[in-house]
């Protein structure tokens, strides 16, 4: 008896490969193009796109500043969460949760309007002088440092021990055993995460419209109120943010399968 | 300088409540090669791990050359680069090319020049015998090779003493013989060595003396003739009839 022919039918293949397909991006690359489209020919459109398109800048300039300073802050704070010193490990720990425990539109706030004071006090900086911008960017920058902290811990712990003995027994130290061995390996691990965290902060960068910064959410909603195109500035602000996050996770998805047949 | 260059002093070890390793004491002369053995779980590789302090004592002394380690005035990673050791599970360093992990440390720790480290890795990869994996990646290698570039990177730090922490456990039967090999002529050579292993020919072959540890605890240290010939303890005798049956 033969049972029912439920694999290598001829034209399975076939079948596969359009269950497989990814019709998910040829739904959002045609809402991309249908919002192109409409970009170039309507001019309600066209004025909203030329208005917003400038905060570009500032959304791209903030989200990279303080994701490179989040990455010094995330590895500072993760390697504080595994170091066996007790003070070390607990400044982490309380940093991290704290952080962790606030959400982000609140965090933005705090550290704004109350860390930020006290800080630029103890640098001579007068407080009134510190810009939006960079209020924006420290306060990103501190929230994002406590997630990617915790990226950079398990990164870390992925790491079998015997890499750390070994490096140890050929008399490395143990920052140059970190530094040499366990980070380099670690931070390949990790990088998919990472970037996903970038993504991830890109668009929570549109928070920091609320500090009056100038990106392409605040300019979005300058638009919105001021010409009453409600429709067309927040489909325009939509398009902008899903046309970076898509490219992005896209870039993301390959370079993760290039590292995953490197290892292969 | 004393003729004893590694010294264990009563060495007792905890894991928790567990005591792994009772009362061990232990010389090695310079030159000499002894081999440890005894089943597992019997604490001969935590005492191996505390000669290089990997293990960290519950209470006892090391001395390694005159150095006790477990001063807190001691340099350990002065020491360790005078120590190389050889992992059951050879952890080669995944990212970096075999020549790369035959001269990492001897950069950072010795502060060799690049040239001067690639041309001592070269010698001691010759010295292993695959000079002509140079620029592979650990994982290209067969489990046997791997073992060999592990030896070839403790060897270019050109330490006093080699600790080899059951080499061969790891590898296929047809790979052993050539980890062994290596280990034989390391042994020609004069090299201090202290190798825990089930590898009895190996230890016939090079050992001046064998350690029988059973419970934390050393049972019997002789010649490899007499311990394994004429064993003196009843849990030798016991030890060597299980392993030698077959």
């Amino acid at each position: 008896m033969t049972g029912p022919e439920i694999q290598a039918t001829p034209d399975s293949s076939w079948q596969n490969s359009w269950r497989e397909f990814p019709w998910w991006l040829v739904a959002i690359f045609v809402f991309l193009a249908l919002m192109g489209i409409l970009i170039i020919r309507n001019p309600a459109y066209n004025d909203a796109f030329k208005f917003i398109f400038p905060g570009i800048q500032v959304t791209l300039y903030t989200t990279i500043t303080a994701f490179a300073i989040a990455l010094v802050l995330g590895l500072l704070a993760g390697l504080g969460r595994i170091s066996r010193n007790t003070a070390v490990r607990n400044i982490a720990i309380t940093y991290i949760e704290f952080i962790r425990g606030v959400p982000t539109l609140v965090l933005i706030f705090t550290v704004a309007f109350v860390l930020v004071p006290p800080i630029s006090g103890a640098l001579g900086v007068d407080n009134r002088v510190v810009s939006p911008n960079t209020r924006a960017i420290i306060a990103l920058a501190v929230i994002y440092g406590a997630f990617l902290a915790e990226i950079f811990r398990a990164g870390i712990e992925s790491i079998s021990k015997g890499q750390m003995e070994a490096a140890r027994s050929l008399g490395m130290t143990y920052t140059q055993s970190m530094r040499y061995i366990i980070l380099p390996q670690a931070i390949r691990n990790i990088s998919p995460a990472l970037g996903n965290d970038f993504i991830a902060m890109l668009k929570d960068s549109s928070l920091v419209s609320v500090l009056a910064v100038r990106d392409i959410t605040q300019l979005a909603r300058l638009h919105a109120g001021s010409t009453f195109r409600f429709r067309e500035s927040y489909l325009v602000l939509t398009f902008l943010y899903l046309a970076m996050t898509i490219i992005l996770s896209l870039l993301l998805r390959w370079y993760e399968q290039r590292i995953g047949k490197d290892r292969g | 300088m004393s003729d004893e260059i590694i010294i264990i002093d009563n060495l007792h070890k905890y894991f928790g409540s567990i005591e792994a390793v009772k009362a061990v004491n232990l010389q090695v002369k310079r030159g000499e090669v002894v081999v440890i053995v005894g089943p597992s779980g019997s604490g001969k590789s935590t005492v191996l791990r505390c000669i290089n302090h990997l293990e960290v004592p519950t209470s006892g002394a090391v001395y390694i050359d005159g150095v006790h380690l477990e001063d807190k005035q001691t340099d350990i990673n002065k020491v360790r680069a005078e120590v190389g050791m050889v992992f059951q599970q050879f952890n080669l360093f995944p990212h970096l090319t075999v020549l790369e992990n035959v001269t990492i440390a001897q950069r950072k720790v010795r502060k060799r020049s690049k040239e001067e480290a690639e041309q001592i890795g070269m010698e001691q990869l010759r010295h292993v015998g695959i000079p002509e994996k140079a620029s592979a990646y650990p994982r290209q290698l067969s489990g046997g090779q791997q073992q060999r570039v592990a030896i070839a990177r403790a060897l270019a730090m050109q330490p006093k003493i080699m600790l080899f922490d059951e080499p061969t456990s790891a590898l296929d039967p047809e790979m052993i013989k050539e980890v062994l090999d290596v280990m034989l002529q390391l042994a020609e050579e004069g090299m201090t060595m202290v190798v825990v292993t089930h590898e009895m020919g190996f230890a016939r072959a090079a050992a001046r003396r064998v350690v029988f540890m059973d419970n934390g605890q050393v049972v019997e240290i002789d010649t490899p003739q007499v311990l394994f010939d004429r064993p003196q303890h009843g849990r030798t005798k016991l030890f060597l009839s299980k392993i030698l049956k077959h």
